[in-house]
């Protein structure tokens, strides 16, 4: 299935990253990519509206830093609470559709099919529905964009439990409650954590998309459509690394928390050992 | 054998599945006393393991009487009167060995000193001591199942129910862990209802073999085991040894229809 996002393989996560030198490669590739996107667009004489240098960007975002930062943190913070409701929303409801399989049965076709839709196409439509200039609009389409792939994930979690741990518990004669909090959520965390880091990329270009449609002077979608309109590229572009860094901020401290409640996953993928 | 005195006790026992279509289980009547270690043989689909779940009472009889310790099964599955270790470990990779052979006491509301002194006695019985901290997948197959009996016994339970436990294992293991059971069946004093496919392995760790036959599931044949106890390697190569083998053997084979119907 598609819109289930599989845990990764184990350990890959850890193995990545534990020291500098699996760093080297990566950051190399990238001064080198920099840097022949520097020279690049000399040699090629590229039009500055068509690509900006690196070093130009790079000063623009110095010297604006101040106004993009604001901008950034007030579309972050869009973002942030879209990804909250949107989440939170969707464990709850998944935990509710574990629990009442008859209602899981009926409404998780219609929750797939709805995790395939672009909701991000509603933006405008949610721009008229909230007030266009608050955040609200773009809190409700990153809300939107979580839910699905945080509800099926969880939901798919919650009941890929093998039938032996159930009956184990049963052998305990160990309540429906007990049955949740011992296995059924401890075994959907991995499933958990993959949906949440997808979200948190979909709360932000939620935002900012939802921005392009109409919003604040002070959001940092609406700084990068004015500039952009306006010919100010480098603008555009150093908002557009502003929106980068916040993004890959958010997924990492995410990643984070993952690696910290998921210490025991040691090299095992199926949380029940066979 | 009075029936307050049987570990389990099973009178006229059905089991049938799909509205009465197909009969797991039919007319069993078997008691089992306590200290017993049985063990129930036949070919596939003689529900075996039905009739195990069905005295865990994790499988509703369908006629018949079901007692476990004197009690109805739902009532003794309720006081925590049975252990059960399935053929998968079965062990939660979230929580260490030793919270894994916790769980049962925790779900009891047992105390955190309670508990832990119950686990270090469990991982003791079944020599694991030094491994409360090791997580499930940092264990062999062999180390896990044993996690697995520590923790069908930690509330001491009377009786031990087994659904090939040593199925997934290699022979080696698997004779290893053979004489390893017969140890903790003797120091827990606990009954053992066993389930496997190993002839072999029904012998030598029986006081009893039942043999079962298929569709509806029977008991064909019930074999005392008189191999003196307890029991080691060299029970295997006593002649006494073969000729049950052999007897359970004929059992299982007069359960199959005649081979020449089959060719």
């Amino acid at each position: 299935m598609s819109t289930v996002v599989q845990p990764l393989p184990p350990g890959l996560g850890r193995r990545v990253g534990r020291n500098a030198r699996d760093w080297i490669p990566a950051a190399l590739v990238l001064v080198l990519g920099l840097g022949s996107w520097q020279v690049l667009v000399d040699v090629l004489s590229i039009e500055r509206f068509l690509l900006p240098k690196p070093s130009e960007i790079a000063r623009t975002f110095w010297e604006e830093r101040d106004v993009l930062w604001s901008a950034g943190l007030y579309t972050f913070r869009e973002a942030l609470g879209g990804f909250v409701i949107g989440s939170g929303a969707a464990m709850l409801f998944a935990l509710l559709l574990a629990r009442f399989r008859r209602l899981g049965s009926a409404l998780m076709p219609l929750a797939i099919a709805a995790n395939a839709i672009p909701i991000i196409a509603f933006a405008p439509i949610f721009n008229d529905w909230f007030d266009v200039l608050s955040p609200t609009s773009k809190i409700a389409v990153a809300a939107v964009l979580c839910f699905f792939p945080v509800l099926v994930n969880t939901l798919r979690g919650l009941t890929s439990v093998q039938p032996r741990a159930i009956e184990l518990m049963r052998s305990y004669a160990a309540g429906e409650l007990q049955v949740f909090r011992k296995v059924r959520i401890p075994a959907a965390l991995p499933f958990i954590f993959s949906a949440l880091k997808v979200a948190s990329v979909l709360a932000m270009i939620g935002a900012i998309v939802g921005e392009y449609f109409g919003g604040s002077q002070e959001a940092l979608g609406i700084q990068i459509r004015n500039s952009a309109a306006l010919f100010q590229f480098e603008t555009a572009w150093a908002a557009i690394m502003v929106a980068s860094i916040l993004g890959i901020a958010f997924y990492a401290s995410i990643a984070t928390v993952e690696r910290m409640v998921l210490k025991w996953q040691g090299n095992s993928r199926e949380g029940v050992r066979q | 054998m009075s029936e307050q005195a049987a570990a389990v006790s099973l009178a006229g026992v059905s089991k049938t599945f799909a509205k009465g279509q197909v009969r797991a289980l039919e007319d069993i009547d078997l008691g089992i006393r306590p200290g017993e270690f049985v063990s129930l043989i036949g070919p596939s689909g003689c529900g075996k393991s039905t009739l195990l779940r069905v005295i865990g009472d994790l499988v509703g009889a369908s006629g018949g009487q079901v007692t476990v310790n004197g009690k109805s099964a739902a009532r003794a599955r309720a006081d925590h009167d049975y252990g059960i270790v399935f053929q998968d470990a079965v062990l939660y990779d979230w929580r260490t060995v030793a919270k894994n052979v916790a769980l049962p006491l925790e779900l009891a509301g047992w105390s955190r000193r309670r508990r832990g002194e119950r686990v270090r006695e469990m991982l003791e019985l079944v020599e694991l001591s030094g491994f409360g901290d090791h997580h499930p997948w940092q264990l062999s197959g062999g180390m896990q199942q044993r996690v697995a009996i520590a923790r069908a016994l930690a509330f001491s339970p009377a009786l031990l129910l087994m659904d090939e436990p040593f199925g997934a294992l290699d022979e080696m293991t698997r004779e290893r862990l053979n004489i390893e059971l017969l140890r903790i069946w003797e120091a827990s004093e606990s009954t053992v209802v066993f389930v496997t496919h190993s002839i072999a392995e029904a012998v030598f760790l029986s006081t009893r073999v039942v043999v079962m036959s298929p569709r509806p599931g029977r008991i064909a044949a019930v074999v005392e085991v008189d191999l003196p106890q307890p029991r080691t390697n060299e029970t295997r190569e006593e002649p006494r040894f073969f000729e049950l083998v052999t007897e359970v053997r004929e059992r299982l084979r007069a359960t199959e229809p005649a081979a020449g119907l089959l060719a």
